[in-house]
């Protein structure tokens, strides 16, 4: 079941169309990545997915049902331009945020307690927001996110100004989150973070969704049938044993091993490469070069063929 | 805004003294003098015309509604001495300028016909000659001058402009201070909001018409809570030291030691300054009086509308404000919109407390944005009921328009970052059209 629907959302600034008849679906308990270029609409997306703004077209739904105010203690998010209150101490300003988010004094107070000892900055309670470093207020900033264990939690470019410390245990929290049952939706450029993370993505560029689904469904969609071998035995080209059709793309030799990256047709299997082959090599290595999110990302948004994938 | 600037402010410099010099319509004043020794004493001005009754002071009070004089001025006969008092008469409280001509005239006249006497007295005695200074102190004299109010129905009410004037001028100048001190600390808060980026976690939770709200309305409590406070306590020193302190006590010892080391003073001399001493005690029962003729559940009443939905609408201003801008420092264009009105208003102070019932201070009072100053000032004065209620119910319409006008920049605001922003923009902002 999906947990969130968007259906045709258009959002028109003064001066710039930001969202042009989006549809995205976010099957309940994905983690969905949200994708694509600075400016293309993502920020506006989240933005109204919260419902901090409103659409001008479209339709949202939460559990299939029309999306409410009352919705928001539902939802987690954690915006991109995010901060905190400066002169407040952490412990006064975590429990206003928990509590502004529907909960009581007393479970607010529990569950910061809980989480305070699991970061293991029990000792922060009492001291000024100013007075802690910015990797610091992100932790804040994260677990106040999901204090009120929001059954949708979104994270607007998440990773932006994490140090990798910070950004692995950000990466295993939201894992984490995912096991209770969680539903993830963030934006982000980090294509490694993606491959990573997500089962689903839409990609969004000049207001308009084009890519989405499933990541290992797109990545099928984007497979040129191209293969790296590694092998052992000949000296000549490998075109020599090939039929026309099998292209070579490159080869390489290496003291002791020799690897070629070869297109096949679209009509062929593996195996219809290892037949040749077979009896004059040993093979070491067979291995389908799967297009990374990151070619899917530059191809799709800039509409040209991926590069060639060399042998590094 | 180069522009604008320099226009704006001309304005408030040149739109006062306009007004000023416009407020000249003329104000008659009757006369009625039962000693008859101030005819042709008093001259007419630029904007009081004097005219002589020959009737009895009765029938004057009984026409003076019909009339359509300003004020009657009445200066009852004496039998001994010479006439120091006045009562003036007028619909409402009485102007200070009137006040302050009629007392300086008979003062002058009184005088000059007191030396009179006494250098005759001297020529007639040929005594040693006396110094200067006793003569001059002898014929010192004091105008004492009642105002009364003289209602349609013919009941009189004693009035006091000076207390009047004091407690406008003080309500008003509170108003302003506390609409500047606390509309400020709401942008400054909103502003604290945007720049440490917190505001788009909170407007997750709480709609931005809510968040804007909620600081209006705090900051307004802690605003009252301290000026309530400052009320009580400044009440309660103010008591404590006067019950400590006796005005009256202090008076007397001074004028008796300076009597017992001028031994050689002349007896009519002695004779003034024990009329002096008694003056204070005078002053100071007049004072109380004075202050139990205010209406305070009215003054306090209105006092408290005033404060609370002026503040109420600059603060939704204020807050536009701090949504539009990234910084403190950008906050110059559009604060000079807001802060024209409001020292518009204190600067009008002036011309308004002179004439409270003028065309001035009728329309800065009626207007919301400089009413809750200035009707401020007049309302001690007395205010008709019907203008009160409409200034306060344009007061509530400008508080509404206000917040409308600010939620919507303050929405778009807020998520606005790095982004110099003009009139231009807020007023796309403004029109921008939101399900």
């Amino acid at each position: 079941m999906d947990i969130f629907t968007a259906t045709n959302i258009t959002k028109q600034f003064s001066n710039h169309k930001a969202l042009d008849h989006v549809s995205v679906s976010v099957p309940e308990g994905s983690i969905f990545g949200l994708l694509g270029p600075n400016g293309a609409g993502k920020t506006t997306l989240i933005r109204i997915i919260n419902q901090i703004i409103n659409p001008d077209e479209g339709e949202l739904l939460f559990y299939g049902k029309k999306l409410k105010p009352d919705d928001i203690a539902f939802i987690g998010y954690l915006p991109e331009e995010r901060g905190l209150y400066k002169k407040m101490t952490v412990g006064e300003q975590a429990m206003y945020l928990a509590q502004l988010k529907g909960l009581s004094h007393h479970e607010s107070l529990k569950r910061l307690n809980f989480w305070f000892e699991k970061f293991e900055i029990k000792s922060w309670w009492n001291r000024k927001v100013e007075e802690l470093s910015k990797g610091m207020q992100q932790k804040i900033q994260f677990l106040v996110t999901i204090i009120h264990e929001p059954k949708l939690l979104i994270f607007d470019e998440p990773f932006s100004g994490f140090d990798p410390i910070n950004a692995n245990l950000l990466k295993d929290e939201i894992l984490t989150q995912k096991e209770k049952g969680a539903t993830i939706i963030f934006s982000t450029h980090n294509m490694a973070s993606v491959e990573e993370l997500c089962d689903h993505i839409a990609l969004i560029n000049h207001s308009k969704v084009v890519l989405s689904g499933l990541v290992r469904e797109i990545k099928k969609t984007y497979k040129t049938n191209t293969f790296t071998i590694s092998y052992q035995g000949i000296d000549e080209n490998l075109q020599t044993f090939l039929p026309a059709s099998f292209q070579v793309l490159e080869e390489r030799v290496d003291p002791d091993l020799r690897h070629a990256i070869i297109k096949l047709p679209d009509t062929a299997s593996p195996n219809d490469l290892l037949q040749p082959l077979l009896p004059r090599v040993t093979i070491h290595a067979l291995q389908e070069l799967i297009p990374g999110m990151n070619d899917i990302f530059i191809q799709a948004v800039t509409q040209q063929p991926s590069s060639t994938p060399t042998l590094n | 805004m180069t522009i604008l600037g320099p226009l704006l402010m001309a304005a408030t410099i040149i739109i006062p003294i306009y007004l000023a010099t416009q407020n000249n319509e003329i104000k008659n004043v009757a006369i009625l003098d039962e000693t008859g020794i101030f005819i042709e004493k008093f001259k007419d001005s630029d904007n009081l015309k004097f005219h002589y009754l020959t009737s009895d002071i009765d029938s004057a009070k009984n026409t003076f509604h019909s009339s359509g004089d300003y004020a009657l001025v009445y200066i009852p006969k004496t039998e001994v001495t010479l006439p120091t008092n006045a009562i003036i008469y007028a619909e409402n409280t009485v102007n200070i300028n009137l006040q302050s001509y009629v007392k300086n005239v008979m003062g002058r006249h009184i005088e000059s016909l007191k030396l009179q006497a006494r250098l005759h007295e001297l020529q007639t005695d040929k005594k040693e000659p006396v110094p200067v200074d006793d003569i001059l102190r002898s014929i010192k004299t004091s105008i004492d001058i009642n105002t009364l109010k003289i209602g349609e129905d013919g009941q009189e009410s004693k009035s006091y402009t000076e207390i009047n004037m004091a407690l406008g001028m003080f309500s008003g100048i509170l108003i302003y201070f506390f609409i500047f001190m606390f509309g400020a600390q709401v942008m400054r808060g909103v502003i604290e909001e945007k720049t440490s980026r917190i505001v788009e976690v909170i407007i997750s939770s709480v709609k931005p018409f809510q968040l804007m709200m909620g600081k209006i309305i705090g900051v307004g409590m802690v605003g009252l809570t301290q000026f309530l406070l400052w009320v009580v306590l400044t009440f309660g020193i103010v008591t404590i030291v006067i019950s400590t302190i006796s005005p009256k006590d202090i008076n007397k010892t001074a004028t008796e030691q300076m009597l017992k080391r001028n031994e050689a003073i002349s007896p009519v001399a002695a004779d003034a300054l024990l009329a002096q001493e008694s003056k204070p005690q005078e002053g100071a029962n007049k004072v109380i009086e004075a202050i139990q003729s205010v209406d305070f559940p009215v003054m306090i009443g209105s006092f408290l509308f005033f404060f609370l939905v002026g503040y109420l609408m600059y603060a939704a201003l204020f807050a536009a404000i701090g949504g539009a801008v990234d910084s403190e420092s950008d906050t110059q264009q559009f604060m000079l919109p807001i802060t024209i009105p409001l020292i518009l208003s204190i600067i009008m102070a002036q011309v308004i407390i002179q004439d409270p019932d003028g065309a001035v201070a009728f329309w800065f009072s009626i207007i919301p944005l400089t009413s809750p100053v200035v009707m401020m000032i007049r309302i001690p004065f007395g205010v008709p009921y019907f203008q009160v209620i409409l200034s306060m119910v344009l007061l509530l319409l400008g508080f509404l328009g206000a917040t409308w006008l600010a939620a919507k920049i303050y929405r778009t605001g807020i998520l606005m970052y790095g982004k110099k922003v003009s009139y231009k923009e807020l007023w796309k902002w403004i029109r921008l059209r939101e399900r």
